[in-house]
């Protein structure tokens, strides 16, 4: 894993600090890039997101990345916001009169976005919460079913062909997700104490 | 099940914790990142740290240790204290800090709390807010400065009407600093966090007052909290966080395994 490329995309949000921190505690030597060479170069990639779907796809369209990153055949993993790039569209977009435009996402698995139903239970969902497996995959390598994992979201994945583990809150979601090389997570593996920690060197061990 | 959660708060000055840890005046940088990492370790599921230098001096304040906090813990963490701007939040965000909470700059400027809420998502904004129970009127009011006894203020916010504002404005979570309570270990203030509950769709965290395990069993199941925020207790070692969590699982709050 030493010898391993691992890129983190610069998706321009505030916080890439705590992955490449948690990397770097797994032995790895994360760079930040959105180049082109370092990112088809990269043996693991990770897409990080805070913020709106819309603000980040526009992102990404201003960096021409999402091309780039649909061309990849490498593992790739979506973390929170960058996990909800991965689906089909998020609703996740206020058009200038204050309604909601769904934008169009990378497509990449079979999810679709929108505004988490609750009920009375309080949003955004932050916290830690349980995950429940529904398929199984190396990425739960010694992780048990039902682990604590921390969430920090208002938007989710419905559950879908390639939900790979649920979470319920008001509903059930998706939250984790995977389709041949792209995987994604709706918590925050690297704010995770340990079972987080495991999870990504399962990815980076994939 | 979404667990209940258990912070302690940490009170930095100048670099070093103070208030409720005594380890005298040569405390040292070491000591917040010593800190943060023994209860990482224990098993609280976030942690505050409140940089009390902050809003009653007027310049600009060395937020350098966050980042070494941001090394050693691997659960979330919130920084607050003299955050005015934009800039200020993002340079604590770029850190290693996953949330930011404000206090009095958003009462001198409540669009502040939209401008970050917009750049950063609400997510990220917490709003901390002092409440003060006055007899006379028999009603809660939002005090200022609580930093700098000398500049503290009783503002035009019954605590009501500011929970109501500062959701309307982007607050993705509020922690309500019960005043009369604060420091005296009499447990919170549950008449008044049940009234906040009814108005609260973001989390609530109760703040102030705790000095028991049973206190923060009747902030979960009696006012129905997200979070439940200490200092003292767990910095004199009067409640161990381990024992905490098992106590409350006993009585049948979610806790995290």
């Amino acid at each position: 894993m030493q010898n391993q490329k691992i890129t983190v995309i610069d998706t321009g949000s505030a916080n890439l600090t705590s992955v490449v921190i948690a990397l770097r505690h797994l032995g790895a030597d994360p760079v930040i890039s959105t180049d082109e060479k370092t990112i088809r170069e990269a043996d693991r990639l990770i897409l990080p997101g805070v913020g709106t779907a819309s603000a980040a796809m526009k992102l990404l369209k201003e960096r021409n990345l999402p091309d780039l990153v649909k061309s990849l055949t490498q593992p790739v993993l979506g973390i929170c916001l960058g996990m909800q790039m991965l689906g089909l569209e998020s609703q996740e977009n206020m058009g200038e009169s204050g309604e909601s435009v769904p934008v169009s996402c990378l497509g990449l698995v079979n999810g679709t976005v929108s505004l988490m139903k609750t009920g009375d239970l309080p949003l955004p969902h932050m916290g830690w919460d349980q995950v429940s497996c529904v398929r199984e995959s190396p990425l739960f390598k010694d992780i048990p079913d039902n682990s604590y994992f921390y969430f920090v979201h208002s938007y989710a994945m419905n559950v879908c062909a390639d939900t790979l583990a649920v979470t319920e809150y008001g509903e059930k979601f998706t939250a984790v997700v995977q389709k041949d090389n792209f995987f994604g997570t709706q918590f925050h593996p690297e704010k995770s104490g340990r079972i987080g920690a495991r999870l990504l060197n399962n990815f980076l061990n994939l | 099940m979404l667990a209940k959660r258990i912070i302690p708060c940490l009170d930095v000055k100048n670099g070093v914790v103070v208030k409720g840890v005594q380890f005298r005046n040569h405390e040292i940088m070491g000591d917040i990142v010593d800190l943060a990492r023994r209860y990482a370790e224990e098993g609280a599921d976030e942690l505050v740290f409140y940089d009390i230098t902050a809003s009653s001096d007027a310049r600009v304040v060395d937020k350098s240790w966050v980042r070494k906090v941001a090394e050693v813990i691997d659960i979330p963490f919130c920084v607050a204290g003299g955050i005015k701007s934009v800039e200020d939040a993002r340079r604590i965000l770029e850190f290693g800090a996953d949330k930011i909470s404000v206090n009095s700059p958003a009462l001198a400027d409540p669009d502040l709390i939209t401008r970050l809420a917009d750049k950063f998502g609400v997510q990220c904004v917490v709003c901390g807010i002092d409440s003060y129970f006055d007899r006379e009127t028999g009603k809660y009011w939002v005090k200022q400065y609580t930093g700098d006894e000398s500049r503290t203020l009783v503002t035009k916010w019954t605590t009501p009407e500011w929970v109501t504002e500062v959701q309307k404005r982007g607050a993705g979570e509020i922690v309500l600093n019960m005043m009369n309570q604060d420091g005296m270990r009499n447990g919170y203030d549950l008449e008044q966090l049940k009234l906040i509950r009814g108005l609260c769709r973001v989390p609530l965290i109760a703040s102030g007052g705790a000095g028991a395990m049973e206190h923060f069993r009747d902030g979960f199941k009696i006012a129905n909290t997200d979070g439940c925020l200490a200092a003292s207790v767990f910095h004199k070692g009067l409640i161990h966080i381990p024992d905490l969590r098992e106590y409350l699982r006993k009585e049948g709050v979610t806790v995290r395994d």
